[in-house]
């Protein structure tokens, strides 16, 4: 909206302000065009280098075979997205529900922050893939392992933030709770939380992608259901068609997942937030 | 010593004339990693109830320290803080005082209304005193009719410290507390907010306490002038301001103003 057009002159303000509004509408379009346009480029140019060169189908599918496959195995896609959407979602809410209990212990409590903030560093540190074989084993083949590896993936970024949240509070807005005689119980929720939100919100946006990695790398060890096992099972069959939708679907409900959380943000962070990195 | 019967009976304690603030040799010092660093020494004054004192000084010299420990925000090492005849921290829960920060700390997540509600909902005091303004009214007084529903970020810096000093007045505080509440505003915000402040403090009859390091402000808006030196924080001297009570901007072009303002700035310069 920082468009600016300087009024030149012997221009008449009316032919202007006409003018300015269809350069903002022109504008408007591009931005959705554009990006559209790009992905249609990347299609174009990947049937041209799977054509041109020749590409056998168990390297690189087509992308009209890949749309194919899609169409042709709806049914058994979205069967097979519906448990790992379901680990995800799980796992999201396991995860963050932790993160944020920790942080609003680890703010009251700063003993507990100093004693076991370096043990969640610490477990961090464990990649995922190294993490999962490790809760398979601990919780078995079911659908457990999944949503704990999933909420562990979610668990630090959103404790990290959420800790930092609680803990950016305006000194005078924190003067004024004295000035008012506030409890702590007051601090907390009307003054530490709502700082807070703009922080677990930019984690819980990283979360909703990061949590159906963790799902699905779950699946790649021990499942017979799942993204993450259609994918292990494609691979073998070097039926890279399916390989390539399945990675879609996954890679759609990601996105899905984000614009949800990011709805939800709108809704409940309606102040102009600070910029959190 | 306050008797029995003033902290019983409130017509004693709020007779006219008793101070509504008064220290006697406050000291503060503070424990760096480096030194110990005295922000205030030997500060001893009085303010009657229903005045006006400025405190004016260069800046590091302790005014807003001196605020805060009238505020119950920081203890004085040293020395004694009466607050309306008892301690500062009685006031406090009394929810006798108002504060004013310099940067207006409204809560960004509540609109304008809501912020000046905020007394209402925490400290344990959910209705008003009897007779006092509800915030529609103290908004009204600051002159933010109809922007009850803004939220801070829609409102410039001058409406924003408007709705602080709102706030600051719900529950019809006995002592206002300001510490640079107009530094951050440009000279004919200032100005304006200045005439506002005094037409607030005649209408309500509420103590006021005022930080600023502006001379012509604190000539302008005191019945007196306490003036602070630096290193360490002392009281330099305390100024009365023999001008008329009703004043308007136009009085700073008088030669009395100027006197005045001049003499200040000597205080300042040998401080």
């Amino acid at each position: 909206m920082a468009d600016v057009a300087i009024l030149q002159s012997g221009q008449g303000i009316d032919a202007a302000e006409a003018e300015y509004r269809a350069a903002q509408r022109r504008r408007r379009l591009r931005r959705r065009i554009m990006p559209a346009a790009g992905v249609l480029s990347v299609l174009v140019l990947w049937g041209l280098l799977v054509y041109g060169f020749d590409v056998p189908p168990f390297v690189a599918p087509s992308p009209f075979a890949v749309a194919q496959t899609l169409v042709e195995n709806a049914g058994m896609l979205l069967a097979n997205l519906w448990p790992t959407a379901l680990e995800a979602v799980l796992g999201f809410l396991l995860g963050n529900a932790a993160a944020i209990a920790i942080a609003t212990v680890f703010v009251h409590k700063k003993t507990a922050e100093e004693a076991f903030f370096p043990v969640v560093v610490l477990i961090n540190t464990i990649p995922v893939v190294a993490k999962a074989p490790i809760l398979v084993l601990l919780l078995g083949n079911g659908i457990e392992p999944k949503i704990a590896i999933a909420a562990l993936i979610c668990f630090f970024p959103t404790l990290v933030n959420m800790v930092r949240g609680l803990e950016s509070v305006n000194p005078q807005a924190m003067e004024l709770m004295r000035v008012l005689s506030a409890s702590p119980r007051e601090v907390f929720f009307k003054l530490r939380v709502p700082t807070a939100l703009p922080y677990l919100f930019s984690a819980l946006k990283i979360a909703a992608s990061t949590a159906v990695i963790g799902a699905i790398v779950g699946e790649w060890i021990g499942s017979t259901v799942g993204i993450g096992a259609l994918i292990i099972q494609a691979t073998y069959n070097f039926d890279s068609a399916l390989l390539y939708a399945t990675v879609i679907v996954g890679s759609t409900f990601s996105v899905l997942f984000f614009l949800a959380i990011t709805g939800l943000e709108r809704l409940v962070v309606r102040w102009q937030a600070p910029v959190v990195a | 010593m306050v008797t029995q019967a003033a902290l019983l009976d409130p017509a004693v304690a709020e007779a006219p004339g008793a101070p509504a603030i008064r220290c006697d040799d406050v000291a503060v010092r503070f424990i760096t990693e480096r030194r110990t660093v005295t922000a205030l020494e030997n500060v001893s004054f009085e303010i009657a109830e229903g005045s006006f004192l400025s405190l004016l000084g260069p800046s590091g010299c302790g005014k807003s320290t001196l605020l805060r420990v009238v505020a119950d925000l920081v203890p004085p090492t040293e020395g004694r803080v009466t607050v309306l005849g008892g301690s500062a921290e009685t006031a406090r829960r009394d929810h006798a005082l108002g504060f004013v920060f310099q940067d207006a700390a409204l809560l960004p997540w509540r609109t304008a209304i809501q912020n000046v509600s905020l007394p209402l909902e925490v400290g344990g005091r959910s209705v008003l005193p009897p007779g006092s303004p509800t915030p529609t009214e103290l908004l009204a007084l600051v002159g933010l009719s109809g922007w009850e529903n803004a939220y801070p970020h829609e409102l410039s810096g001058g409406m924003r410290q408007r709705v602080s000093i709102a706030r600051a007045l719900v529950g019809g505080p006995k002592v206002l507390l300001m510490d640079e509440p107009f530094g951050a505003l440009d000279e004919i915000t200032r100005d304006h907010l200045n005439e506002e402040l005094r037409r607030i403090w005649q209408e309500t009859g509420t103590t006021i306490l005022f930080v600023t390091h502006s001379i012509y402000e604190a000539t302008f808006l005191g019945q007196t002038v306490l003036v602070l030196a630096a290193n360490p924080g002392r009281v330099r001297e305390i100024v009365p301001i023999d001008l008329p009570a009703d004043r308007t901007l136009d009085i700073r072009e008088t030669d009395h103003f100027m006197r005045i303002a001049a003499r200040l700035r000597r205080l300042l310069g040998e401080a």
